[in-house]
């Protein structure tokens, strides 16, 4: 069964002075309506590069895309990334829509929080400016903001920060999308108001059986979350799996290290964090081995030196949980158990 | 030598409240900073937790004296310091130094990493043993850099290493307080891990005192003793870590750790959550009686016309409620 969004072998590369940025390499991933598909991973890892390929919000003169990006509608797939600029631009908005981490970047000043969802509305339906005014209203309510019929009318920066993340999914929800992509959407929100967008996003889910990809470096949001989960390391997916998998039975050196440096409130606060070594690498020099080489405590243990010199391949050790490492798994969960 | 290095009496800080912007209508003083009392003792942490707005960087900045307080008293090793003038605050300002966020916009482009952190001796006018070069090469490796990098520009480090370079030039003088605003907020977690590391490190070998400012609740537990819970400029519980992770008293603490999303699926999908209702009030006018009473799930009548006293419920534990929880 092929799932609602389907991407395979997505390279982005953007050509700059100092060389080829490979910012996205050999990406595969799908999610399925209904589903949250998390994408974590350290900033300049490539997460929000490939699904603004899969908005077909790149630049075109300027971006490299190769690889495919299928949305598999009720009329029949397309392919996001092959299909005419026209296509995706109909596609937008109205089979997908994404939400950004700073609300202003989709929100205009100078006009009413109502038109601009209206102005949404309005390329896809039939109906006057009164009718926009009252779908916008709606959504307004949907999304929990009080008071939505006088509040309609007020421009972006009446609202508070929390209020113009709502507005803002109400904006990417007007015209009841299946897929919605979420990039970092509570990163600048407190943890009381990340609360209520999250929830907010998860009853939306429900209510509309919408596909979602989270994007988010928030391991703990991911946790609350996400039903499947892809790490993402130099511009590769290393580790795809449930979020019990990931969570529980990681494969890749670099989801532990992930999981061991965040401070989590219920252990106790004596022991000293395990924090990975050494810097992200830059994409546009990757070593020619595995990305996480110079920074990964069991690179010795690969007695072959594959980790410097071959990319390890992204492959599934059973049951959909896939992991992109040369290490075999019960190698690296025994050294792990000697550590602890 | 008194117990503790600072020492906050009923401090208050208000900002006139400016037209345009979110209070536009609103006129009068945005109360920031309104009556907050809290000490920091010698080589202890204490967090400072709370939303966005809550008044956490106003009392950084006043404690630094970067602000004058409105009113109120700070006590800095054993010294008044409210009102000392600027000349007078000199010798004290090298004893107790800020670190920011955003570890770019607080380093200077145009300077060499060894110009930066020597900038401290030029300013105090201090020549430090062995010679400025031989002791920033010393903070350098402190902080975990390359002392080699000493001649390279901001641009030329990544977030965390800049944040090492901000710690290593507050450490330059010596100081027996660091006020931490967010230092790591703007990094990645696994950066993150490694600036706390060091943090935890320098405290235990120079004997540092911290006020750490952050919004994570999950670093602040991790790296306080003591925790302070503030919520529209007021503080509204205060308690050993332990004790305040384990037990919150107040109301809007129970809230705050309710919210924070847990690292754990299986922990996350059993926990109980309180999610507040509503945003923030406008520190303009700020609710009658206890500030929190527009969000609160518990409030009666007296919360609406009467500010409930600070009480003591443990010997370490205060909380500002009428109904505390048990
Ligand atoms: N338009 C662009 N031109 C050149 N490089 C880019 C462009 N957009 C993104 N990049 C680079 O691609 C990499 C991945 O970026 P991004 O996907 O935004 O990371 P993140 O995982 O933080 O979302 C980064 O190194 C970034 O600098
Ligand atoms: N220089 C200033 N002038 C006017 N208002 C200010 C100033 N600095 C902070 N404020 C206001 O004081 C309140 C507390 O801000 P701040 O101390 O920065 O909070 P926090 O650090 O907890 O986010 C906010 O309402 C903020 O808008
Ligand atoms: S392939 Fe080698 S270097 Fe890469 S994560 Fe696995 S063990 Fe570490
Ligand atoms: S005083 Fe009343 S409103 Fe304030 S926190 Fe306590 S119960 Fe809630
Ligand atoms: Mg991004
Ligand atoms: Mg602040």
């Amino acid at each position: 069964m092929s799932k609602f969004l389907e991407v395979t072998n997505l390279n982005v590369t953007f050509p700059t002075q100092d060389g080829e940025v490979r910012a996205s390499n050999e990406v595969s991933y799908s999610v399925d309506l209904g589903e949250t598909l998390a994408i974590v991973g350290e900033s300049g890892s490539g997460k929000s590069v490939s699904n603004l390929a899969v908005m077909g919000l790149h630049n075109p003169t300027r971006t490299k895309i190769t690889g495919s990006a299928v949305l598999n509608l009720a009329n029949g797939p397309v392919d996001v990334i092959s299909a005419s600029a026209e296509t995706v631009r109909r596609l937008r908005g109205k089979a997908m829509s994404m939400i950004f981490q700073d609300p202003m970047s989709a929100l205009h000043p100078f006009f009413t929080i109502g038109d601009q969802i209206a102005e949404g509305w309005h390329l896809y339906n039939k109906g006057s400016k009164k009718d926009g005014i009252k779908k916008a209203t709606e959504m307004l309510e949907i999304v929990g903001i009080p008071d939505a019929s006088s509040r309609v009318h007020d421009y972006p920066h009446q609202f508070s920060g929390g209020m113009r993340q709502r507005a803002m999914i109400a904006m990417a929800l007007v015209n009841n999308p299946s897929l919605l992509i979420a990039d970092e959407p509570t990163t600048a929100l407190d943890v009381t108001v990340q609360s209520q967008i999250l929830k907010l996003l998860k009853d939306l889910q429900k209510e509309f059986n919408m596909a979602i990809i989270l994007i988010t470096h928030d391991l703990g949001v991911v946790a609350e979350v996400a039903d499947r989960i892809c790490v993402m390391y130099g511009g590769r997916i290393v580790e795809n799996g449930t979020v019990d998998d990931i969570f529980y039975r990681p494969e890749h050196p670099y989801t532990l290290g992930l999981l061991n440096s965040v401070p989590r409130i219920s252990d106790g606060q004596s022991h000293r964090l395990r924090a990975i070594p050494g810097q992200p690498p830059s994409l546009i020099s990757l070593p020619s081995g595995c990305a996480f080489q110079p920074r990964c405590e069991y690179s010795s243990k690969v007695t072959s030196g594959a980790c410097n010199s071959t990319v390890p391949s992204l492959s599934d050790k059973g049951s959909g949980h896939l992991s992109r490492c040369h290490l075999d798994v019960a190698d690296l969960n025994n050294l792990v158990k000697d550590k602890a | 030598m008194t117990e503790n290095i600072l020492e906050l009496n009923n401090l208050t800080k208000f900002f006139p409240a400016k037209a345009g912007g979110i209070f536009s209508r609103a006129k009068g003083e945005v109360r920031a900073v309104d009556g907050v009392s809290l000490t920091v003792a010698r080589g202890e942490t204490v967090g400072l937790v709370g939303e966005s707005g809550c008044g956490k960087t106003t009392v950084g900045r006043t404690v630094m004296k970067l602000y004058e307080p409105t009113s109120g008293q700070i006590v800095f090793d054993g010294q008044d310091i409210t009102n000392l003038k600027r000349k007078e605050m000199k010798p004290i300002r090298s004893k107790m130094q800020m670190i920011f966020q955003d570890p770019f916009s607080s380093l200077n482009p145009r300077h060499t990493v060894g110009t930066i952190i020597s900038s401290s001796y030029t300013i105090h006018d201090i020549e430090p043993e062995g010679g400025v070069e031989h002791s920033v090469r010393e903070l350098l490796t402190l902080v975990g850099l390359n002392p080699e990098h000493i001649n390279r520009f901001p641009h030329e480090f990544s977030g965390g290493q800049r944040q090492r370079i901000g710690i290593a030039r507050s450490l330059a003088l010596k100081p027996k307080l660091i006020v931490a605003d967010e230092p790591v907020s703007a990094l990645d977690v696994s950066i993150q891990a490694q600036v706390i590391n060091l943090l935890d490190d320098l405290q235990k070998e120079l004997g540092l005192s911290y006020l750490f400012v952050a919004h994570d609740l999950s670093i602040v537990q991790h790296i306080s003793d003591r925790v302070v819970v503030m919520y529209l400029g007021k503080v509204m519980e205060m308690a050993p870590t332990r004790e305040l992770f384990a037990n919150p008293r107040h109301p809007y603490t129970k809230a705050l750790l309710s919210a924070v999303p847990v690292a754990d699926p299986k922990m996350g999908r059993s926990r109980e959550r309180i999610i507040l209702q509503g945003d923030l009030p406008s520190p303009v006018n700020p609710p009658s009686g206890c500030v929190f009473n527009t969000r609160c799930w518990k409030a009666q009548d007296i919360c609406r016309t009467a500010v409930p006293e600070t009480i003591q419920v443990t010997p370490l534990q205060t909380v500002a409620c009428h109904f505390p929880e048990v």
